[in-house]
């Protein structure tokens, strides 16, 4: 049983959670609920031990290092963080259908790591620059950042669909959380990430500082994620201090969340020093 | 009034201002590209960035001294001020009766309350007992920390440019430069020791990636050693607040190689050591050889064959010719005419280390905004200074008790622990 093989089963469960929780938004009938909370917490407990085991193989190897190098690793990671934190707020907040807009989030995930031809599932050496303690800090603070604002996404699309219904017309949006409750948890999950986008930032710097002999280089990446962050922080300002709600929360927070596609995939085509998250 | 609608305008000036910030550095990232091309690089440090930056922090630093003076007078004050009727209005306040005597309750209630609430005041009303309890008051300034932390950022990158520096260096294995080159502007600056690299290493792993760049370095003052390091990359030497990182290497000519002469017609093999420029006598026939050059990659009929040295190899008669010594093929010196063949049978491979040579003494400025920004932003998103009311009114008999609070922030969390902390009231009354 190798680490791959066993990820390329978590993508199949994953997805199968992500079928599951769609069937249960539009069904509605209980049991496929509660048969998807169980599935994603199978494929989170897969995705888990995916980690754990490539990490062990790449000591075997004889270059031992955290499973967080490159793009297909990342990509697990990614999708492992979005399980979690989805598992959490579900608990939190006893709503199963925004498992409907989320799930689907670690799927494409772990599926796009498995099956695109671009993306080498080998377990590769460390390049010297990437030899660091900060690499783990660094990768995990921007990842969950960046899996909370995937959440976020998710809910605003969710706040998007149910606000245009305010009679509750629609069948399909009837078990949706109120409006409220979907505004208050994409603030929630935005203040959330942006700690961590913060955090990840400031540990690139650090690292950068340590590895390169300054903290900050406008290599694209970085000025990718600053955009990203001044994005978020007009929101939450826009929010604050201009009291802004609903609709156009909910359109910043999916422009904010575009950028943070850009800065993970769309900067791997300029150059710059993070472009070793191509293979 | 007045000053809170110019705090509420100026408070709105801040959004504004970021988004063309950002927008010009997303506008700027295709520049980026298009500059590249005509050799402009230098947006990030072109004069109109640079004030957009400034316009930033100004704007920043006004909305901030234009708050904080309200926020202030809310933060240190030293009686805090709940105004019961306002709880008492409030929508969503939860509501139980008890059979028990007011005082009791109070009594029940209050250190109840003081576990979780840094703050507690009882006040007698005259139905009642009224408990006021808060925390985390100074969780408002948060934010202040956060624009704070932004202002120390920039202003630890200003002190930066201003006394620091940054440069580079090449360093040949076993040699000492007391100087480095500057990459902004591109002049070479004295140093105030030397730095010798004692030796260069480069290992691959096995599919041929790099693994390790490795370079011995010896800080030299007065020309005594002062300091020893072996520097790798992320992790690189400090001595007196000048931070040496390894950047890059490359090869560089062997000093002295083995040159090997094998004679055609009795098969003997010779070994001798040559240098560049210098003649060496061929053995047997009497003739000479001069190394002449050194070549990183030498292309022979168009076609690289790497590392290799020319030389010219002169007969006894008088006549010469160029010999190619290639250090990767030594099969190729098989091809010469003549009657000895020559070829490198040793030599000892020199590199240089690429050092990058910073000083910057903003870097503490930076670092500690970094840490009030990471504490900033927990406090302002995760702490709110929440308010708790309980009012105890007695009715007929029995007593009503209310449950109410207020936060600053994330007012949906507060309404779920006013449920908690009345429901657990509920229970503390019943076991008691």
């Amino acid at each position: 049983m190798n680490s791959s093989f066993l990820l390329s089963i978590t993508t199949f469960i994953y997805g199968f959670a992500a079928f599951l929780y769609i069937a249960f938004w539009i069904f509605k009938k209980p049991l496929p609920g509660r048969l998807a909370t169980w599935t994603v917490f199978l494929a989170v407990i897969c995705n888990t031990i995916g980690i754990v085991l490539r990490w062990v193989e790449s000591y075997r190897l004889g270059i031992g290092h955290a499973p967080l190098s490159n793009l297909y690793e990342s990509l697990i990671f990614f999708a492992w963080t979005i399980g979690v934190v989805y598992l959490v707020i579900e608990k939190k907040y006893k709503n199963r259908v925004i498992g409907a807009f989320t799930t689907p989030l670690a799927f494409l995930a772990m599926a796009y790591a498995s099956m695109s031809p671009n993306i080498s599932d080998r377990i590769q050496p460390l390049l010297p620059a990437l030899k660091s303690n900060w690499l783990i800090a660094h990768v995990m603070a921007c990842f969950i950042g960046y899996a909370a604002f995937a959440i976020a996404f998710g809910m605003s699309c969710m706040y998007l669909f149910k606000q245009r219904d305010t009679e509750g017309k629609s069948n399909l949006l009837a078990h949706f959380p109120n409006a409220k409750i979907l505004e208050e948890l994409n603030h929630q999950m935005i203040m959330f990430g942006f700690l961590f986008l913060t955090t990840g930032i400031i540990t690139g710097a650090v690292w950068a500082n340590s590895a390169w002999g300054r903290y900050w280089g406008w290599d694209p990446k970085e000025t990718w994620s600053l955009i990203t962050w001044f994005i978020y922080a007009t929101l939450l300002h826009a929010r604050m201090m201009r009291g802004w709600g609903g609709k156009r929360i909910a359109y910043l927070s999916i422009i904010g969340f575009c950028a943070v596609l850009f800065t993970y995939f769309g900067v791997n085509y300029l150059p710059g020093l993070h472009s070793y998250g191509t293979s | 009034m007045l000053s809170l609608a110019a705090t509420s305008i100026i408070g709105t000036i801040i959004p504004q201002n970021e988004n063309p910030a950002a927008y010009f550095q997303a506008y700027g990232e295709f520049l980026y590209r298009l500059f590249k091309v005509f050799d402009l690089l230098d947006m990030y440090h072109s004069y109109w960035f640079q004030l957009l930056i400034v316009l930033l922090t100004v704007n920043i630093v006004v909305c901030s001294i234009d708050r904080i003076s309200t926020t202030w007078k809310i933060v240190f004050i030293k009686k805090p001020i709940f105004n019961l009727s306002r709880f008492r209005s409030h929508a969503d306040n939860e509501y139980f009766v008890d059979s028990r005597s007011s005082k009791e309750l109070k009594d029940i209630y209050e250190p109840f309350v003081s576990r979780d609430f840094g703050y507690i005041r009882t006040e007698q009303t005259d139905k009642g007992y009224s408990i006021f309890a808060e925390k985390w008051r100074w969780a408002r300034l948060g934010v202040y920390g956060v624009h704070l932390s932004i202002v120390l950022l920039l202003m630890g990158a200003l002190i930066g440019s201003f006394f620091g520096f940054d440069g580079y260096v090449n360093i040949p294995e076993g040699e000492v430069v007391n100087s480095i080159r500057m990459r902004n502007p591109g002049r070479t600056e004295p140093l105030e020791f030397g730095i010798l690299c004692e030796d260069f290493n480069v290992s691959f792993y096995d599919s041929g990636t790099p693994k390790e760049f490795r370079s011995s370095l010896t800080i030299i003052e007065n020309g005594k050693p002062v300091f020893k390091k072996d520097i790798v990359v992320n992790d690189p030497l400090r001595y007196n607040g000048i931070n040496i990182f390894q950047s890059s290497y490359g090869s560089l000519p062997p000093r002295e190689v083995t040159l090997s002469f094998t004679s055609k017609k009795t098969g003997e093999v010779y070994q001798k050591k040559a240098m560049i420029g210098q003649p060496v006598d061929v053995p047997e026939y009497g003739g000479q050889f001069i190394l002449r050059d050194y070549v990183n990659s030498y292309k022979f009929r168009g076609q690289p064959i790497g590392q290799a040295f020319t030389g010219i190899l002169t007969h006894k008669d008088g006549s010469s010719a160029e010999i190619v010594l290639s250090l990767r093929f030594p099969n190729f010196s098989q091809m010469q005419k003549g009657d000895m063949v020559v070829s490198v049978s040793d030599y000892a491979q020199r590199y240089y280390t690429g050092l990058q040579v910073t000083k910057d003494p903003g870097v503490w400025v930076v670092y500690s905004g970094f840490i009030l920004l990471i504490i900033g932003c927990y406090i302002t998103f995760f702490m709110s200074h929440q308010r708790l009311c309980i009012d105890i009114v007695k009715k007929g008999k029995k007593c009503r008790i209310m449950v109410s609070g207020t936060a600053n922030k994330n007012k949906l969390g507060m309404q779920n622990k006013i449920k908690r902390i009345s429901e657990k009231l509920v229970d503390l009354t019943n076991s008691s």
